[in-house]
């Protein structure tokens, strides 16, 4: 005779599932961080701005394909792309790191993380991780898109679309070294204030700061100044780094033979971008 | 069962701050009030029992466990709600608990179902899908203790809860913590400045002052010493007195009142028979229920 129309109140229910480790701690954290990234759960002002600048990476990189399709004229090869599209991974790293690091700390809802079972490092970790898959996607994508429309167009049956591949992978390659740096980057100065403008603007002259820098150098009448120039700023380095690797010299920064110093100074400015955040997070931890 | 146990605890800050000093306390489950004046260290003694400070010496558990070596198994266990604000505004309530809940190790479902459960049993129901920006200050209240309840804890370390709300929002606050104590079976330890407060809905108390134990009992040990009957007759207050001496009842005289501790149920009716044996105008007779604020005020006066 119960009456369809009572809400019984259940009382409090103790929980008996499973609790699972820090991995998957760091995985919530990381796909939280990789959904905000692009604006996803939040309000629709927060899309705005991601969607723009994947859009016209997108939209850049359809054109691409389909001038290459119809008028065989190459614009943008796979590496060439990566440092046309320098300047909206900018900015997309602006918006994004302050999204990620500094919008925790301006709501004081660090507190909440750190008392429960997770670190600094899984923290940090999972956040880097996030925002260099989402400028992975960023630059991945458009260069997946250039690849099909390459692969559809070819004359060369399989083998074009395998000779294809082969290049789309280190182009894949050469946007994860950016991804990378980006992020860390980007990262370790958003961390650094809890306001999110100031953060994105830091980020912004960081990257652009350094620019004239290279210029400079690179007009200096020594020739080893000028295969170190690109050392100075985060792209040209990016560019140095490529041609250490693919052996060229012909693109816009010659490197001479300090290519393997390029490499170096990429992996140490990861490194120290990325211990430099873990031991702040340490001491931001402890509260 | 003592769920928190402290040895002679202590900590000191860089700057040779000492924070606590000497602590030893043994706690049992239950509605815990820990008191003492702001910067007494209250939120140093919570930092330490989640691990997040390591303490300069002594030893402290939490459930035989050690925050400092076992922190991850202390931290599954305990849910904490800081005293500061700690929402971000642009999510709702509900996202916002279900994301906190994954980060305390609940699957994705379970999160979200235990993140609902939470919300509703703090009492936010329709609103937990409105971003929190648009929330009161006893709404923000209710969440910032749903995301401590989220993940099912044993144990509830509460700084401050009752932090900024109104007299109505702080009895709603307080009889939610008393529910929690009392009916969902899980400890709580309530911070606070303010004694009247905690005293109300707690089982025992710690005070703590400049980092030291003033003092650390159940209530009920507390307030039930103290009870005494002050009885006041117009007349006849000599003859009252031998009486109620006779009854063996220890009898101390203030002014016209005649003061008497109350050591059992029984000993309220023989004062009124010994009254009204001795046919006396009966004046005033009242219980004086010592509230546990004024333990500490005359111990207080007691050390100058």
């Amino acid at each position: 005779m119960s009456d369809a129309g009572v809400i019984h109140d259940i009382g409090y229910q103790r929980y008996e599932g499973p609790r699972l480790g820090r991995s998957a701690v760091f995985g919530a954290i990381y796909q939280h961080g990789l959904r905000a990234s692009f604006g996803l759960g939040r309000s629709a002002k927060a899309k705005i701005f991601p969607w723009l600048v994947a859009g016209i990476v997108l939209l850049v990189a359809v054109i691409n394909a389909a001038v290459k399709a119809q008028a065989n004229i190459v614009l943008f090869d796979y590496y060439s792309f990566d440092d046309t599209m320098s300047w909206l991974v900018i900015f997309f790293v602006a918006i994004v790191a302050p999204e990620l690091v500094s919008r925790d700390m301006r709501s004081g809802v660090l507190p909440l993380y750190f008392s429960r079972p997770l670190r600094a490092f899984d923290y940090i970790g999972a956040k880097f991780a996030a925002l260099a898959t989402a400028v992975f996607l960023l630059l991945g994508v458009p260069q997946l898109i250039m690849f099909l429309g390459g692969a559809f167009t070819t004359d060369d049956g399989a083998k074009g679309v395998w000779n294809e591949f082969l290049d789309l992978l280190p182009g894949w390659g050469y946007s994860v070294l950016w991804a990378v740096l980006f992020a860390s980057i980007s990262l370790l100065v958003a961390s650094v204030t809890g306001k999110r403008a100031f953060a994105a603007g830091g980020i912004v002259a960081v990257f652009l700061m350094t620019t004239p820098v290279v210029g400079v150098l690179s007009i200096l009448p020594s020739t080893t100044a000028q295969h170190l120039a690109g050392l100075a700023s985060p792209m040209s380095l990016l560019t140095g780094v490529q041609s250490w690797l693919r052996g060229r010299s012909d693109l816009d920064l010659d490197v001479g033979d300090f290519g393997v110093i390029y490499g170096i100074e990429w992996v140490c400015l990861v490194s120290a971008c990325l211990l430099l955040l873990l031991a702040r997070y340490r001491k931001v931890a402890s509260l | 069962m003592t769920i928190i146990a402290t040895q002679s605890l202590t900590k000191t800050y860089g700057g040779g701050v000492t924070a606590l000093s000497e602590l030893t306390v043994d706690v049992e489950a239950g509605v815990i009030g820990l008191v003492g004046a702001n910067g007494a260290g209250k939120s140093t003694f919570i930092k330490i029992m989640l691990g997040l400070l390591a303490p300069t010496s002594g030893d402290v558990r939490v459930f035989g466990l050690d925050p400092v070596t076992e922190t991850d198994q202390v931290r599954a266990r305990v849910g904490y709600m800081p005293e500061n604000d700690c929402l971000p505004p642009d999510v709702s309530a509900s996202e916002f608990v279900t994301h906190l809940g994954r980060l305390s190790g609940l699957p994705k479902t379970a999160a979200r179902e235990r993140a609902s459960e939470a919300l509703r049993h703090v009492g936010l129901y329709e609103e937990r899908y409105r971003q929190i920006g648009g929330y009161s200050t006893g709404m923000k209240q209710r969440v910032k203790l749903a995301q401590a309840l989220v993940h099912d804890p044993d144990l509830l370390l509460l700084d401050e809860p009752t932090n900024g709300l109104d007299p109505a929002g702080r009895d709603a606050m307080l009889a939610l913590v008393h529910r929690i104590g009392h009916e969902f079976g899980i400890s709580v330890v309530v911070c606070s400045h303010l004694l009247g407060e905690v005293e109300r809905i707690c089982d025992s108390l710690i005070a703590i002052e400049g980092g030291r134990l003033l003092r650390a009992d159940r209530i009920s040990a507390m307030t039930t010493a103290s009870d005494v009957l002050a009885v006041e007759v117009s007349e006849g207050t000599d003859e009252l007195a031998e009486a109620l001496t006779q009854l063996q009842l220890t009898v101390t005289r203030e002014g016209r009142l005649l003061l008497v501790p109350l050591t059992s149920e029984s000993d309220y009716d023989a004062i009124l028979r010994a009254v009204a044996e001795l046919d006396l105008p009966l004046h005033r007779i009242d219980q004086r229920r010592h509230r546990v604020a004024e333990l500490f005020t005359t111990k207080e006066t007691a050390d100058v």
